[in-house]
């Protein structure tokens, strides 16, 4: 019952990184992604300065806040003459920084350590128990996860068409009166609010594998932006799966063995991708060679 | 006297300080083509942008029709340059001339069948109904052209802007989108072009903008597009072949 | 421990000495990689470096400096392989390629991390060190390593900069004269490899991207001239260094690694404010003035007419 718990829990914040990640992928935005997932850090630990608990709300408050200060500062050094890959390195280097500094500094009052940062605590997710008006309720992580999961698919499936426009074609959707800046800050902060959210689980560093990896992997398999979200979501749950047995075979991080697996599923999509990849490829050319013979 | 179809007063748009498009001010009249011409970094691209407050602008007042260009955006067309757009976006044909409804749609409507009826009316108008469910990324150049002109079409405006619609397109491309074009004028529309290729500015134009940061001369073609002006707008960098056809642009 | 105990230990002495010459090297490749536009690839190969360096521990089984840095180069050198066959071979963009494979070696990685601090060798590997640099875990070796890979790595700048110059404004112009730009390309790659390699023992694979790409911004604020660029982010990187091993000495439970970061920030942020012509204070004054001095002609004309 217990790898259930664990794999339900993987598998959710995988697919609701992915489900933004898509999003991310069509955009070319997927480092603002990663820095994103790096610097709401310093906002989870003031949030537990301050309120003294690990509570989620105040948490994921301070993970919203410090999402939006990372767009913010980005484009404020963007406009200031920095270049957009840089200006990304900058300020979530230093963010991150923050964070691990007062993680450091604080470690005694805080039971979570640098490891924890890194790849968090999968493992002890179904004894973190909850209850509900009274009522044994299955692992909080499963409801934090599920709660970002339903939220994240309701927001894209109410403004699907909004935010594929402002992928798309920006220009088309501002001339239309769509609101791109709100809906591009709207995903920035569905991000950070993901991030915190899987933190716990599986680690900040490892949310951005899971943003990224089946998101791409999907890219190389659809057609359509829909199908590429609900191929993303899939991926992200076969990793889960994959990933929590491989680490319970070779004894290792059951987060990085997630990540890894998402990232050996994308090798087999970019090799063997009936419309993208490679080996496919490879066998049109061969075949029109033939053809032209 | 018809209402003008745009408006533009003292428009200003100025980038790191340096302005791009000079308090330009202008008014065309409705039901016709009207072709913004001028030199490269004349700022062609950027007035059209700054009208429909895509970026940000120092000054200026437009009005369309007689009224705000905000209250009026449901009746107004765009056409981007195509390679504003990534076309390895996992989209389909249809789907793309579909996005031109969105407007029309509000917040929370979702696009059904009425929608998907115009989407394919509107690509059959360019020729691309076999296409529909083509993924984006297999389009030829002019193809994909034909798209973006499909998906304005679907917006069912009554004024049309485009940028540089006919950059990189085949002949037969080019002939359907000044046909369509036409249709459009037929039906009493305006349509706004920024337009590279001075050979064919007579020919396709009823009024002609020359730009060159400055407003240096519009209104018909016959009366604008004359080697006076054309020399003013360019600078000297023109060579004229003969003085009833059409110059030829020397850099 | 004061800083008078900390500059007057022979060890920390030279192991400032070592922080100062990745600082300094580092800045000096970083303003490259920032023209180049390649600022995030620096993040990118020292992610990549964690697998490299847990196999040449799995291969060896002794914790060995040169040994891991030995497999965080092989490993940097197959990231950027990994990355250009990715966006040459299929639809994926290059933003899009440098977050795979950062993120899927740092996942093998961390996988491979967890196996040997399992295993009865885990706790003497010091891998962990690696994650945010730990310069107090610095034996001399490592030191000597640090100050010859910097010197080759300035040293080979200063030599080709004038060709490292053409192909970062102009390739096309570079290869046009002649210049064999996809082996300076790849040239350029690998000396940010050798700068990621020796400068995680400081930083750290998380954070030192920050090392490649902050001095070069901060540099960039006070000079349009690149040799004055590339010099100044290389200072800019020594100071940072040396002011984040001296604070991390002195408190024995901070890394490295995050305190080498603040440092780089807090001069960013002293540039971005206070640097002539292109700095925010600088510039807020000229447009000041520049609204002082038009107002001013406006009025003087208004009177002129008047009068």
């Amino acid at each position: 019952m217990n790898d259930f718990w664990i794999i339900l829990v993987g598998a959710l914040v995988a697919g609701s990184c992915s489900v933004l990640g898509c999003f991310l992928i069509v955009r070319k935005m997927t480092l603002i992604g990663d820095a994103i997932s790096h610097s709401v850090l310093p906002g989870i630990v003031l949030a537990f300065l301050i309120t003294g608990t690990r509570d989620s709300v105040p948490m994921l408050i301070g993970a919203a806040a410090l999402g939006l200060l990372t767009v913010f500062l980005i484009q404020l050094f963007q406009s200031s003459g920095v270049q957009s890959d840089a200006a990304i390195g900058i300020v979530f280097t230093s963010l991150f920084a923050t964070g691990i500094v007062l993680v450091s500094l604080y470690t005694q009052q805080i039971d979570f350590d640098l490891e924890h940062v890194l790849y968090g605590e999968i493992a002890y997710t179904p004894w973190n128990t909850m209850t509900i008006a009274g009522i044994e309720a299955g692992p909080k992580a499963v409801w934090i996860v599920g709660s970002c999961f339903i939220l994240n698919l309701i927001l894209i499936f109410l403004f699907f068409k909004q935010f594929k426009l402002v992928s798309f074609d920006p220009s088309l959707a501002a001339a239309m009166g769509i609101p791109v800046l709100f809906f591009h800050y709207l995903l920035m902060s569905l991000i950070s609010l993901t991030t915190v959210a899987s933190f716990d689980s599986v680690g900040s560093i490892l949310v951005v594998g899971m943003l990224i990896i089946p998101a791409a992997t999907a890219y190389l398999l659809s057609d359509r932006l829909s199908r590429m979200i609900l191929v993303s979501i899939g991926v992200g749950g076969l990793s889960s799966v994959i990933g929590y047995y491989s680490a319970t075979i070779l004894d290792a991080s059951i987060s990085g063995c997630m990540v890894g697996s998402a990232a050996i599923l994308f090798g087999l999509a970019f090799l063997f991708s009936p419309g993208n990849g490679v080996v496919s490829l490879l066998l049109k050319r061969r075949k029109s060679k033939e053809s032209h013979a | 006297m018809n209402q003008a179809a745009l408006k533009v007063e003292n428009l200003t748009i100025a980038y790191h300080k340096k302005p791009v498009v000079e308090d330009v001010s202008f008014e065309v009249p409705e039901g016709n083509l009207i072709g913004i011409i001028g030199p490269n970094g004349a700022g062609k691209s950027t007035l059209i942008k700054g009208i429909l407050e895509l970026i940000p602008k120092i000054s200026g007042h437009i009005t369309i029709k007689g009224s705000t260009y905000k209250s009026m955006r449901k009746s107004i067309g765009y056409v981007p340059q195509r390679e504003s757009v990534d076309w390895d976006f996992p989209t389909n044909a249809l789907d793309v001339v579909m996005m031109g409804r969105y407007g029309h749609l509000g917040w929370l409507r979702r696009p059904g069948k009425s929608e998907r009826q115009k989407g394919m009316e509107c690509l059959e108008k360019v020729g691309m109904a076999e296409y529909a469910n083509r993924q984006i990324s297999q389009l030829s150049g002019g193809q994909q052209q034909r798209i973006f002109l499909a998906r304005a079409l679907a917006q069912e405006a009554d004024i049309y802007f485009m940028d540089e619609p006919f950059v990189g397109v085949d002949a037969a491309t080019e002939k359907a989108i000044i046909q369509l074009l036409m249709e459009l004028k037929e039906k009493g529309k305006t349509v706004l072009v920024v337009h590279h290729d001075l050979s064919t500015v007579k020919e396709y134009f009823d009024w002609t903008m020359l730009l060159n940061k400055k407003v240096m001369k519009i209104g018909p073609t016959e009366e604008v597009f004359i080697p006076e002006y054309l020399q003013a707008t360019y600078g000297g960098r023109l060579a004229i072949l003969s003085d009833t056809k059409s110059g030829l642009l020397l850099k | 421990m004061n800083i008078m105990d900390i500059i007057t230990d022979p060890n920390t002495r030279w192991i400032l000495l070592g922080t100062m010459f990745l600082g300094l090297s580092s800045g000096v490749i970083g303003s490259f990689a920032y023209l180049r536009k390649q600022s995030l690839l620096g993040d990118t190969l020292a992610h990549a470096a964690l697998p490299g360096i847990c196999v040449a521990f799995m291969l060896t089984g002794v914790k060995s400096t040169s040994y891991f840095l030995i497999g965080a180069a092989l490993a940097g050198l197959v990231a950027v392989f990994l990355i250009s066959v990715l966006t040459r071979y299929s639809k994926i963009k290059q933003d899009a390629a440098l977050g795979i494979v950062l993120s899927s070696f740092f996942g093998f990685g961390i996988v491979m991390l967890t196996q040997i601090q399992q295993s009865e060798y885990g706790n003497q590997s010091g891998l962990d060190t690696f994650l945010f640099g730990q310069t107090a875990s610095m034996v001399m070796s490592d030191v000597y390593m640090m100050m010859t890979v910097s010197f080759i790595l300035i040293f080979t700048c200063t030599v080709f900069f004038k060709e490292f110059k053409l192909l970062s404004f102009d390739p096309g112009f570079a290869k046009g004269m002649g210049l064999p730009v996809v082996f300076l390309d790849y040239f350029i790659m690998m000396l940010i490899v050798a700068a990621v390699v020796i400068g995680i023992q400081a930083v750290g694979v998380v954070l030192m991207a920050s090392l490649l790409i902050t001095p070069a911004v901060s540099a960039r604020y006070w000079t349009e001239r690149l040799h004055i660029m590339v010099i100044l982010s290389g200072i800019f990187g020594m100071l940072s260094g040396v002011s984040g091993t001296l604070i991390s000495t002195s408190v024995n439970d901070l890394p490295t690694g995050p305190l080498i970061v603040l440092s780089a920030t807090v001069w960013f942020f002293f540039s971005m404010l206070f640097a002539p012509k292109r700095g925010v204070l600088s510039s807020i004054w000229r447009r000041v003035s520049t609204k002082k001095k038009y107002s001013l002609e406006q009025d003087r004309r208004k009177g002129s007419h008047s009068s």
